[in-house]
């Protein structure tokens, strides 16, 4: 439902980075939120009447906030290492989507009413005014930036773009031109609990089926519990997993893997999603509230670990942000911090990586494998930006590309890597990352998806790759909307836990029934 | 003194000035604005020694950049070695009497001048003629450049041409400046462009893009250890707001006891 034609690109050999073609990507950006979704978040409703005076004083707090918004705002010396390191320019050749370009949409703003040449030499120094043209180029393209922090990687400062794209969303978001897609979804998963706006018997049914038709599959009893009280683990996991393909079979997965273990888990109806899409519109109180449903959750249920599912920037938010928001962590010495601590079993990493889990029940030997199950794909992966850019795995240094690796070599005999300077820190972004997953920006998103489509080609050339594997909700909805555009079958993307899912032997019939009959059921 | 020597002595006392104090404020900024997330990129130090072995590798090597683009990274760094090994040899001029013998190490390298210009030559060649860095450029990016360049081949003719200047006289005005002994200087029209355009250099460092000299080692993304699971890193703004708004959180929530 694109609103205009535009050509699907051809992918070449080899990655080239293309002439500059101005306003190629120029337009209305995405569909633009309205009151019934801005008024919740605390935003107003509709652009506000004095929004310049309102943006400006938003820009000021921010970077009187935020130390990376007033760095990487002064440092930039326009060196042009990072214009060729964003995928939407490679796919796009808009020249607004090199990172520099699209962060100097915000930066001459700040030079024009921050600094002194700004002030006094607005031509020398490239500052301009905040007028009604430039807000729409903001909304334009802050809304191509999938904050997957590629560029920040080579830049010689590390300017993040994501940190200048969040900023900039959260303007837009404070004089009232907010995005829908974002602010709809958050909505429901701040109220309701995730992003679906599933309730909690519609959750518990969708449960059930499955634990059903994996009993009818297996003749194994895998369960899905939801709410128990006093469980081991606390799973939070991307909405996604409860429903959408290829998703649901990772899902099933994770529920193999506990299961063998024998371990008690839950999931909570309160706290039933891992996306946290605050993190998109920068806002750091929405995504504290979001994720504070989540330690009332561990806290509610006396769950001594929490776990997060392959979800990209949940394990982001999860990873790096966690502690800092809500307390799921360790070392903390505030109260606040320490109330959840100390029901938190300190022996484990927290909050802990389905990856990690499943990585380690392999490094003990606790699972086994029959591998020629998937005998019939060659495997690649697809390191997803949040995750490889912005966490670790493993306490390891570079843990974060290791572990998903090593798990997915001990479920398949048939491995090989992408292209080095399309994966691990490197990683080309599927294209729909950052609160860009929506019909609305279906251009950009497959432009976007070309770099990492042209890395993709290459090894189903060679090696005869049929199958991507992908640790992240948003880049599995992603490729499979757009691998049919680059004559893909969208089949091919799985999740890491569908191949664990696919090989596992089950050798545990049965024994977890008495650990859940031994937990309290909470209904709400 | 000359009615020269009196402008250029008040002048390298104004750019002085306005130099301390527009950076100690800029770092002083720096140093108070808090960094409320970690958002370190990889590959990611996990430890604080990891930390300062990342900003080594960045400030000395240019690690990112090299990454990023080997012909930007040769002239640039070609350039920032240049300059650094230049400005060690200016040592001579201000310190009064004999020069400590350290400083004789980098007497040899005084054709650093043409690596430093070869560099800007590159990097300005690189600005004019890759469209994409010529669309991100601004007149100032271009003037930098013009002036650095300035600075250093007239600083080469004075070295390395027959057009060399009264060496003993810049001592004596340089270190003059430093013991306030003021002197005359040398009015060679090519000397007095360096010297002023050094000037103006220092005026603009703290409200220009030279900021990223200080920047480097505020970045957050290059600064931070990956550590965010086992400490819990908070900013004052945001630990104030957590004891303020606990209570409306939960209101805004609902569902809470």
């Amino acid at each position: 439902m694109a609103a205009k034609e535009f050509d699907i690109p051809v992918l070449p050999t080899y990655l080239e980075i293309p002439e500059i073609k101005e306003g190629i990507m120029e337009g209305d950006g995405p569909f633009k939120s309205s009151e019934q979704f801005q008024n919740p978040l605390g935003f107003p409703g509709e652009k506000v009447d004095n929004w310049q005076e309102v943006a400006i004083e938003k820009m000021g707090e921010l970077k009187s906030k935020y130390r990376s918004v007033q760095v990487f705002l002064d440092s930039c010396v326009k060196c042009g290492a990072c214009t060729d390191k964003c995928h939407y320019f490679l796919g796009s050749s808009d020249p607004k989507n090199m990172p520099v370009a699209r962060q100097d949409l915000f930066r001459s703003v700040y030079r024009r009413h921050f600094t002194f040449a700004g002030k006094y030499f607005p031509k020398l120094v490239g500052a301009k005014e905040l007028d009604d043209e430039m807000l729409d180029d903001w909304y334009n393209y802050f809304h191509q930036c999938s904050q997957c922090r590629r560029c920040s990687v080579f830049c010689p400062y590390g300017i993040d773009t994501a940190e200048i794209s969040m900023a900039a969303r959260e303007v837009l978001d404070a004089v009232g031109v907010g995005q829908k897609y974002c602010n709809q979804i958050l909505g429901k998963a701040i109220t309701i609990g995730n992003n679906l706006g599933l309730p909690e018997p519609a959750l518990r049914d969708t449960l059930l089926d499955l634990e059903e038709e994996i009993e009818e599959e297996t003749g194994i009893a895998v369960k899905y519990p939801l709410d128990v009280k006093g469980a081991e683990i606390l799973l939070i996991t991307p909405s996604a997993d409860f429903f959408a393909e290829p998703h649901i079979d990772g899902l099933i997965g994770y529920g193999k893997v506990f299961h063998e273990d024998g371990v008690s888990w839950t999931m909570s109806s309160y706290a039933s999603e891992g996306a946290n899409f605050g993190m998109f519109i920068g806002s750091y109180d929405i995504m504290r509230k979001a994720a504070l449903r989540i330690r009332k959750a561990a806290l509610d249920l006396e769950v001594s670990r929490v776990m997060v599912g392959e979800c990209g920037h949940a394990w982001r938010v999860a990873y790096s942000f966690w502690n800092t928001l809500t307390g799921v962590g360790a070392g903390a010495t505030d109260e606040f911090g320490l109330k959840l601590q100390n029901q938190l079993d300190s022996r484990y990493p927290q909050p802990q990586h389905i990856i990690e889990y499943t990585h380690d029940l392999i490094q003990r030997g606790k699972l086994k494998f029959d591998k020629s199950v998937n005998d019939d794909r060659n495997v690649t992966f697809h390191d997803s930006c949040n995750v490889a850019r912005a966490t670790n795995m493993g306490g390891i240094p570079n843990g974060q590309f290791i572990l998903p690796r090593e798990v997915i070599k001990a479920v398949c005999n048939n491995y090989v890597d992408m292209e080095r300077s399309t994966i691990k820190e490197s990683t080309f972004c599927c294209g729909g990352g950052g609160g860009l997953l929506t019909d609305d920006l279906m251009e950009i998103r497959i432009k976007g998806a070309m770099p990492r489509m042209q890395a993709l080609k290459e090894v189903e050339k060679t090696d005869g790759v049929n199958t991507l594997v992908a640790i992240c909700a948003i880049c599995k909805s992603q490729f499979s909307k757009v691998l049919p555009k680059f004559d893909f079958d969208p089949y091919m993307i799985v999740s890491a836990h569908q191949l664990v899912s696919e090989a596992i032997i089950m050798e545990k019939p049965q024994t977890d029934d008495s650990v859940t009959q031994e937990a309290e059921e909470v209904t709400e | 003194m000359s009615a020269i020597s009196t402008i250029f002595t008040a002048l390298f006392y104004l750019s002085l000035a306005v130099f301390l104090i527009g950076m100690a404020r800029k770092i002083y900024q720096y140093t108070v604005t808090p960094a409320p997330l970690k958002i370190p990129t990889a590959p990611t130090p996990l430890t604080q020694t990891g930390v300062v072995m990342r900003m080594a590798r960045e400030v000395v090597l240019f690690e990112s950049l090299f990454k990023a683009n080997k012909w930007t990274w040769l002239f640039g760094w070609l350039f920032h070695v240049g300059l650094l090994l230049v400005l060690v040899r200016h040592a001579r001029y201000f310190w009064p009497g004999d020069l400590p013998e350290i400083f004789l190490l980098v007497q040899p390298f005084k054709y650093a001048a043409f690596a430093m210009v070869i560099g800007l030559i590159g990097l300005m060649g690189r600005r004019i003629f890759v469209e994409r860095i010529r669309y991100i450029s601004a007149p100032s990016d271009y003037l930098m450049l013009i002036m650095l360049l300035i600075i250093g081949i007239s600083g080469a003719v004075m070295t390395f041409t027959s057009n060399h200047t009264d060496v003993i006289m810049v001592k004596e005005f340089a270190s003059g400046l430093i013991t306030f002994n003021w002197a005359d200087l040398p009015t060679e029209i090519h000397f007095l462009v360096h010297l002023f355009l050094v000037f103006v250099l220092m005026a603009i460092f703290p409200i220009s893009k030279l900021l990223h000299v200080p920047g480097i080692f505020f970045s957050p993304t290059r600064n931070q250890v990956d550590d965010a699971r086992k400490k819990r890193h908070i900013s004052p703004w945001a630990l104030k707001q957590e004891q303020d708004h606990a209570v409306k959180l939960d209101e805004a929530l609902g569902k809470d006891k």
